[in-house]
């Protein structure tokens, strides 16, 4: 039961707490890049955190089986770049096969995920932290949710502002700045949710 | 196999030879020799390290490789060669979803016109009608016109519009804030939702459309709740800029620049292209040969010129003394005897531009078309040339 409590802790700390977007402010191309609209946000949400959780567990794996017992560690952020770079290719190319629907809506996300920071942060964070296994998917997983809500709520808030009165040296990204500065100061209630 | 593996035994014995650890290993400050406890060995460090990432590399390679071979989607070359002719812009102006899809029907499907991306323009056509054979037809150059002239100074407004600043959500309050029903809102609708960039919104609360941007996508007249937008032509070039069919005196309370229909372009043109239709005029654009007559004469100034500004005509040597343009011209600006040259008065010319059409030898000049008739009239000469 603790190690349920546990990781839904850590599920919520990912999420909310310490959202990549709002308290690390990692990530912000992609956040800024496809938030103008709903439909886009959605597409690069569900992508993402897919690809989040594969990378996580793959690198997980590499991590604890091969570098850990030949002690080079110290090698783990270009191997995570390569796994996460392989990973993205290789599901491109099998998508586009298996499921070209599925490519033609998501495709043109995955490129732009597999140099992205936060996709990059998740396991290496993971590992920093010693998370076990299932504790490093559930982190994907957090962190996947956060940046997907991050990017929800970006999006709503644009197509609003599409149509509102904004001063003319402020529209479009000055704007679009401001507001993520607001979403991430009242990201900060969240602060006292979990005792650390 | 015996072989390999007796390399790469040798290969690694080499390391462990050259373990120079201890010489690179910085030994500095006081007694460093003893404070350097912990030796890391460069040797198997760097063993496993060319191993794993060769290794992984390796392993990548094969899986990508093997995914791109057994997962291969069998794509026609020349849907990419097409898919580069295209603008790219997405605009949906050919009826599918995107440039790819528009890119793959028209090499699948041998019913769809190669001519259908308006964006990429002519030569686009050519080209993807080269790499599809198929045959292109060549459409005319066409862009947008915002039909009417009224901005927020010249026209009146029947309510303070306090609500979301865009046309499609004024017009729901009791159908906008104008109290013309027919003239542009001006809250910047088409200006969003152009792909090209080519409508920006002028001081005076209405858009103004970049000719040379304007691909005529037909975006910003599907989105206009108004219908003020027009994709037209782009030789349509003197246009009465106003859609409203209320009475002339109703018109003339609610805007300073709108159409009453008091027919005087009907009078005043030598083509009969005018017609005054339910209280509006239009200009026929078979008949109108863009002379700008009407334009100086609408006591409204509701008709647009689109040809600015208008050069003035003169007489060039080559001129026989025909005494045809003199006749022909609407203002009486040319003057000239029989068989000597003529003149024109300056100040009377209006640049109309029909001298030059009527005049036998093209000794007229200056005028916005003398040099296209001037061409017209060569090729046509050279034709006749080769044809004889």
């Amino acid at each position: 039961m603790t190690e349920f409590v546990k990781l839904f802790e850590l599920l919520i700390s990912a999420s909310l707490v310490n959202n990549f977007v709002f308290t690390w402010f990692l990530g912000l191309c992609i956040f800024f890049g496809v938030s103008k609209k709903m439909e886009t946000a959605l597409g690069m949400s569900v992508t993402f955190t897919a690809v989040m959780m594969i990378s996580t567990a793959i690198s997980w794996i590499v991590y604890k089986l091969i570098m850990v017992p030949l002690n080079i560690e110290f090698l783990m952020i270009i191997v995570f770049i390569g796994i996460v770079a392989g990973l993205v290719q290789g599901s491109d190319t099998i998508m586009r096969k298996v499921a070209p629907a599925l490519y033609y809506k998501l495709g043109i996300y995955l490129a732009l995920i597999s140099t992205n920071c936060i996709i990059l942060a998740v396991p290496l964070m993971s590992v920093g932290n010693k998370y076990s296994f299932i504790e490093s998917i559930v982190f994907a997983l957090g962190s996947g949710l956060g940046f997907s809500l991050a990017l929800i709520i970006m999006a709503s808030i644009r197509e609003k502002l599409e149509l509102a009165d904004v001063p003319k040296y402020f529209k479009g990204l000055p704007m679009a700045f401001v507001v993520t500065g607001m979403i991430a100061l009242a990201f900060t209630g969240f602060a006292g949710l979990i005792k650390h | 196999m015996h072989e390999a593996h007796k390399i790469i035994t040798d290969i690694l014995g080499l390391f462990q030879f050259a373990d120079i650890s201890q010489y690179l290993l910085p030994k500095v400050g006081v007694g460093a020799e003893i404070e350097a406890k912990e030796i890391v060995s460069i040797a198997p460090l760097l063993k496993y390290t060319l191993i794993f990432l060769a290794g992984m590399s390796t392993v990548f390679g094969f899986v990508l490789a093997f995914a791109a071979k057994k997962f291969a989607v069998k794509i026609d070359p020349r849907v990419e060669q097409v898919n580069d002719v295209l603008a790219h812009a997405h605009c949906g102006a050919c009826g599918y979803a995107g440039c790819e899809q528009y890119a793959e029907a028209v090499v699948k499907d041998p019913n769809v016109s190669p001519s259908l991306c308006i964006p990429a323009g002519e030569k686009a056509a050519l080209k993807v009608a080269e790499i599809t054979g198929k045959k292109a037809e060549i459409k005319e150059k066409e862009s947008a016109r915002v039909i009417c002239q009224g901005g927020w100074s010249k026209s009146q407004k029947k309510y303070a519009y306090e609500g979301v600043l865009d046309c499609r959500a004024a017009v729901l309050a009791g159908g906008g804030d104008k109290s013309c029903t027919y003239g542009c809102l001006g809250y910047g609708t088409c200006e969003r939702v152009c792909p090209f960039d080519a409508i920006k919104m002028g001081s005076d609360n209405l858009p103004i459309i970049d000719k040379d941007k304007c691909t005529a996508c037909r975006k910003c007249e599907a989105a206009c709740p108004k219908k003020v937008i027009e994709v037209l032509p782009a030789a349509k070039a003197v246009l009465v800029s106003c859609h409203s069919r209320d009475k002339g005196a109703d018109v003339r309370k609610v805007c300073k620049v709108g159409c009453i229909a008091c027919g005087m372009c009907v009078k005043v043109c030598p083509f009969d292209a005018p017609k005054i239709d339910k209280n509006l005029a239009r200009i026929d654009m078979d008949k109108c040969r863009v002379c700008g007559l009407c334009v100086a004469k609408c006591p409204t100034n509701a008709i647009e010129d689109f040809i600015a500004p208008r050069t003035k005509a003169s007489v060039l040597d080559n001129c026989i003394g025909c005494q045809i343009c003199a006749k022909a011209c609407p203002v009486e600006a040319i003057t000239g005897e029989n068989k000597k040259k003529h003149v024109i008065n300056q100040g009377k010319c209006i640049g109309c531009g029909i001298c030059a059409i009527k005049c036998p030898v093209q000794a007229i000049g200056g005028t916005f078309n003398a040099e296209q008739i001037r061409i017209a009239k060569q090729k046509e000469k050279a034709k006749k040339a080769a044809a004889a």
